[in-house]
């Protein structure tokens, strides 16, 4: 039996990637642990955030140079965006701080859930792509939104399986089920997944990659989880590769029933 | 003259271009993963050493840091 992981590549826009995982850089307890973490899950994307240079006591750290320097593919988000204007800016500005046009477009209602705005993330997917973006917009696990943005000419759809930051996982299999099976685009589950079950499970389901950030920073030991995402997002795309049994309604042995003894 | 830096106003020498106040701002000659805007559009980084700042300008620099 070849128990090597299977050659299984996939491909967002111009990229082709080896690893069904894409993993966030915030909130770990150090940058040591950050980039170990994110060498541990054997991601080949990463996404960064664009804020305001500190002017004050700036650490000579810097996080474009040590991603650059490991060869990580850089997605930049729009985090923090409650507008399609914002989002156009920001997207424009990291295109121009970090060389690549991917961009990671996020478009919030409000502060509490952190939900996308369908209709500002719309527009704004309709600008960036006519600006020459590769998007991937986060959007909620809505079939008819993520349609919508495919159609739009946005190079993968990122729809939730639950909301930022929760950890809740997928509250809606079904939706990301619909979802995966009528895109032509790279399905990537962004937001929500709280463990390696959950990340197992969006692979399954069919989609095509998985986006985490929580749940590896604020895991107790973010190091040992970024593996065990990354074995989980193995796991759960061989399993799909192999094609789940029907269920049944009814138990069915699987030892034979002929033959057997004092019967 | 007095700009709008990063959302505080900020008091420069006039004649002053992006590229030089780029550098003062992130103490690196030649800054990487940065991006500057003045009045909301952005300059291209090729323009920084011939784009002059003005009087009242809102100019924002940015750079990459942790996200999700």
């Amino acid at each position: 039996m070849n128990n090597k992981p299977i050659k299984d590549p996939w491909t967002v826009g111009d990229l082709t990637l080896h690893s069904r995982v894409l993993l966030g850089t915030a909130s770990y307890p150090s940058t040591d642990i950050m980039l170990k973490a994110l060498e541990v899950s054997g991601t080949e994307f990463v996404t960064v955030s664009l804020r305001r240079v500190a002017t004050q006591g700036q650490g000579s750290e810097n996080l474009y140079q040590l991603l650059q320097e490991r060869k990580y593919h850089l997605l930049p988000n729009t985090a923090g965006c409650f507008t399609a204007k914002e989002a156009v800016i920001t997207a424009e500005m990291a295109r121009e701080a970090l060389g690549t046009n991917f961009i990671k477009l996020e478009v919030i209602a409000d502060e509490e859930t952190l939900l996308p705005d369908p209709e500002q993330l719309l527009e704004a997917a309709e600008v960036l792509v006519k600006e020459g973006f590769q998007v991937l917009p986060y959007t909620n696990d809505d079939p008819v939104t993520a349609l919508k943005l495919e159609n739009m000419g946005c190079v993968a759809v990122m729809p939730l399986a639950s909301p930022i930051g929760t950890g809740l996982g997928i509250r809606n299999p079904h939706n990301l089920e619909l979802i995966t099976s009528r895109a032509c685009v790279p399905i990537i589950v962004d937001a929500g997944l709280g463990t390696a079950s959950d990340v197992a499970l969006a692979l399954e389901l069919g989609c095509d990659a998985v986006l985490l950030n929580s749940a590896v920073a604020r895991s107790h030991d973010p190091i040992r989880m970024a593996r065990a995402i990354g074995n989980a997002a193995s796991a759960g795309r061989d399993a799909r590769l192999a094609g789940r049994m029907a269920q049944k309604f009814l138990a069915e042995s699987a030892s034979p029933l002929a033959g057997r003894a004092w019967r | 003259m007095i700009i709008r830096l990063n959302g505080e106003p900020q008091e420069l020498c006039d004649g002053i271009t992006i590229e030089t106040l780029v550098q003062q701002q992130s103490k690196a000659d030649s800054p990487q993963g940065i991006a500057v805007a003045q009045n909301g559009q952005v300059v291209r980084r090729a323009q920084w050493a011939c784009t002059p700042v003005s009087p009242n300008d809102d100019i924002e620099i940015l750079q990459a840091v942790a996200g999700g």
